[in-house]
C-alpha cells in the first residue's frame, strides 16, 4: 500500500478544505470498501479525511414529512430506525440484505453511494479495465461476465453498481446534498450516476471535493407499503444478482400507484420508470405485473452469459408486486 | 515538506489505554496482533470477507482488517481477550466450549465477539435480513435458528461447526435474557 497522509475532519467546511479537491485524496468514511481497495493497489491516495466524527450522523425530519439522513448514519442504525422501519420498509430491507453485521455497524450512507463496483476485473490491478485505467479495455464483455449488467451498459464497461440501499433510495427519489469549497450542490439520485458511454471512469455527478453530507427521503405514503427482494447465489452475505425495491397502492383492484427500481442489472440503481407507468392505473394483476416488467426489460442488452437475468428480473417484479397486492387485498 | 505518514494515537483496548506510534496504513487487526501482542484476534481473509478479525469498536462489532489503527484512536475497543470477568468466561465463551462450538479454533475469538453484539443488536430490537416484518409496531423477532444463522452469517468457519454455534449463541442468548429479566424484577 502506498503511504499517505491521515486528517481527521471535525467539521464540514473544515473536511472540504483538507481535501481541498484534491485528485490524490479520498474521504474516508468506514473504510469497508476503500481501505480494501487500497490493500489491492486499486486506490492509491496520498491523503485519507476520516469524516466519521463529522455531525452528519442523524436521520431527522426533514420538514415538508420527509426524512434526512445524515452522510454518516451507518447502515446499521439507518436499518434499525423505527421511522425508516415504518415508513420506507423496502430501504430497512435492502441494507439489511446488503453485507454482514460487522460491515453494515462500519459502513456509512455516503459511502455506500459511493462504493466502486466488485467486477472483477476492476478490482485486479493486473487486468484492462476501462474503469480504472480509461482506455485499456474492457475484458468482461468477452469474459466472465454473469453477473453484469443487462441495462444501459455500453462495449466500454459491463459493471454493475453493488449497492441495495442504493435501489430503495432510488425507488422512493431520494436526493443527494453535497458540499463543496464553492457552496453546497444537490442531485436526485436518479440522476446522480452519469450514463456508463465511453467514459466508465466518470461515474458520479460530483464536483471535485465533493463530500456528501446528507441524502433526503421525501415523504411518499406509497413507500408504507414497500418490500426489498434480492437475489444471490447463497443465502446469506452475499452481493445481488438481480434485485427489486418496489412500493404498490391499490385500491378497487387497480394500482393507485407505484414504485419499482432494480439493482444489480445496470452501472447504477435502475429505476424502472416504463413498468411504473404501464402499472399505474392497471388492474393489479399478475398478467399486468409482468406486461410491466416486459417493458422495462424491453431495454436489456445481455450478454452471452447473463441472460438469465432478464427472466430472473421479470419474474422477481411479478412475485413482489402480487405480494404486496395480496397484502393491500387483506 | 512531505506530510506526516505516521501519528501516534491512543489505542484503548479491553479498558487499558495504549499510547503507539503507528504507520497509517496499519490496521487495526495488524496492530493488535503484531504490535500489542493481543493474538486472539485472528487474520483470516484480511479483506472483511471472513469475520475471524471481529472486534468489539464502541460496542459495535467490527472488522478489524478494514479499520485503520489511525482512525480507531480514542475509540473503546473490546478484543476476545477482554470479555471474561476474570476467571470467569463470559456466557458466550463457556456456551462456546460447553457446546463445541469450534474444530480447530481459528474463526471462534471472531466467532464469539460477533456473538456477544448479535445478542445486544437484538436485544435492542434490530431486525435482520430473514425478519419477516420490519415494521415497529411487529415488535422484535424471536431469535430462531434462522434469525442466529442470518445474523452470524459473516462469520465463516471452515471446519463447519455451524450447528453448535447456533445453539451456543441461542444458549448464551436464553442466559442474557434472564438476567435481563433478573436485572428488571
Amino acid at each position: 500500500m502506498r503511504e499517505f497522509d491521515y486528517r481527521r475532519a471535525d467539521d464540514v467546511s473544515g473536511a472540504v478544505a483538507l481535501l481541498d479537491a484534491d485528485p490524490d485524496a479520498r474521504y474516508l468514511g468506514g473504510g469497508t470498501n476503500l481501505v480494501d481497495l487500497m490493500k489491492s493497489g486499486v486506490e492509491r491516495p496520498a491523503r485519507l479525511v476520516d469524516v466519521r466524527a463529522l455531525p452528519l450522523d442523524r436521520i431527522e425530519p426533514a420538514g415538508d414529512g420527509g426524512l434526512r439522513v445524515g452522510a454518516t448514519v451507518t447502515n446499521s442504525d439507518l436499518a434499525a430506525h423505527p421511522v425508516i422501519r415504518r415508513d420506507y420498509p423496502a430501504l430497512a430491507q435492502a441494507v439489511l440484505a446488503g453485507a454482514s453485521g460487522q460491515l453494515r455497524n462500519m459502513a456509512t450512507v455516503g459511502g455506500n453511494l459511493l462504493q466502486r463496483t466488485r467486477c472483477g476485473y476492476f478490482t485486479d490491478v493486473t487486468k484492462p479495465c476501462n474503469k480504472r485505467v480509461p482506455g485499456s479495455g474492457c475484458p468482461a464483455v468477452e469474459g466472465e461476465h454473469h453477473n453484469h449488467a443487462v441495462l444501459g451498459a455500453s462495449g466500454h464497461c459491463v459493471a454493475v453498481h453493488p449497492s441495495d440501499m442504493g435501489v430503495a433510495l432510488t425507488a422512493f427519489d431520494a436526493v443527494v446534498s453535497y458540499e463543496t469549497a464553492d457552496g453546497p450542490g444537490q442531485s436526485p439520485l436518479a440522476d446522480f450516476y452519469l450514463p456508463v458511454g465511453d467514459t466508465p471512469h466518470r461515474e458520479t455527478v460530483l464536483p471535485p471535493g465533493a463530500l456528501i453530507t446528507h441524502v433526503t427521503l421525501p415523504p411518499a405514503p406509497v413507500a408504507a407499503r414497500s418490500r426489498y427482494r434480492k437475489v444471490r447465489e447463497r443465502a446469506s452475505y452475499a452481493f445481488a444478482i438481480g434485485s427489486v425495491a418496489a412500493a404498490l397502492d391499490v385500491g378497487g383492484g387497480v394500482v393507485r400507484e407505484s414504485r419499482l427500481a432494480f439493482g444489480a442489472v445496470a452501472s447504477r440503481p435502475w429505476r424502472a420508470r416504463a413498468a411504473e407507468r404501464v402499472l399505474n392505473g392497471a388492474p393489479a394483476t399478475a398478467e399486468y405485473f409482468a406486461a410491466a416488467a416486459d417493458a422495462e426489460l424491453a431495454a436489456a442488452r445481455p450478454l452471452p452469459d447473463n441472460g438469465y437475468k432478464v427472466t430472473l428480473m421479470r419474474n422477481l417484479v411479478v412475485a413482489v408486486l402480487s405480494e404486496l397486492a395480496e397484502e393491500a387485498a387483506r | 515538506m512531505a506530510p506526516p505518514t505516521s501519528s501516534s494515537v491512543t489505542l484503548n483496548i479491553n479498558g487499558e489505554k495504549h499510547p503507539l506510534s503507528v504507520d497509517h496504513r496499519t490496521t487495526l487487526l495488524d496492530a493488535l496482533r503484531e504490535r500489542l501482542d493481543l493474538t486472539g484476534t485472528k487474520k483470516g481473509c484480511d479483506q472483511g470477507q471472513c469475520g475471524a478479525c471481529t472486534v468489539l469498536v464502541d460496542g459495535r462489532r467490527t472488522v478489524s482488517c478494514l479499520q485503520l489503527a489511525v482512525a480507531s484512536d480514542g475509540r473503546e475497543i473490546t478484543t476476545v481477550e477482554g470479555l471474561a470477568d476474570g476467571d470467569r468466561l463470559h456466557p458466550v465463551q463457556q456456551a462456546f466450549l460447553d457446546l463445541d462450538g469450534f474444530q480447530c479454533g481459528y474463526c471462534t475469538p471472531g466467532q464469539i465477539c460477533s456473538a456477544v453484539a448479535v445478542i445486544e443488536e437484538h436485544a435492542a430490537g434490530w431486525p435482520s435480513a430473514v425478519t419477516g416484518d420490519v415494521r415497529p409496531e411487529a415488535g422484535p423477532p424471536p431469535l430462531t435458528p434462522e434469525e442466529i444463522r442470518e445474523r452470524m452469517s459473516g462469520n465463516l468457519c471452515r471446519c463447519s461447526a455451524y450447528v453448535q454455534i447456533v445453539e451456543a449463541v441461542a444458549r448464551a442468548a436464553a442466559e442474557h435474557r434472564g438476567e435481563t429479566e433478573r436485572a428488571v424484577a
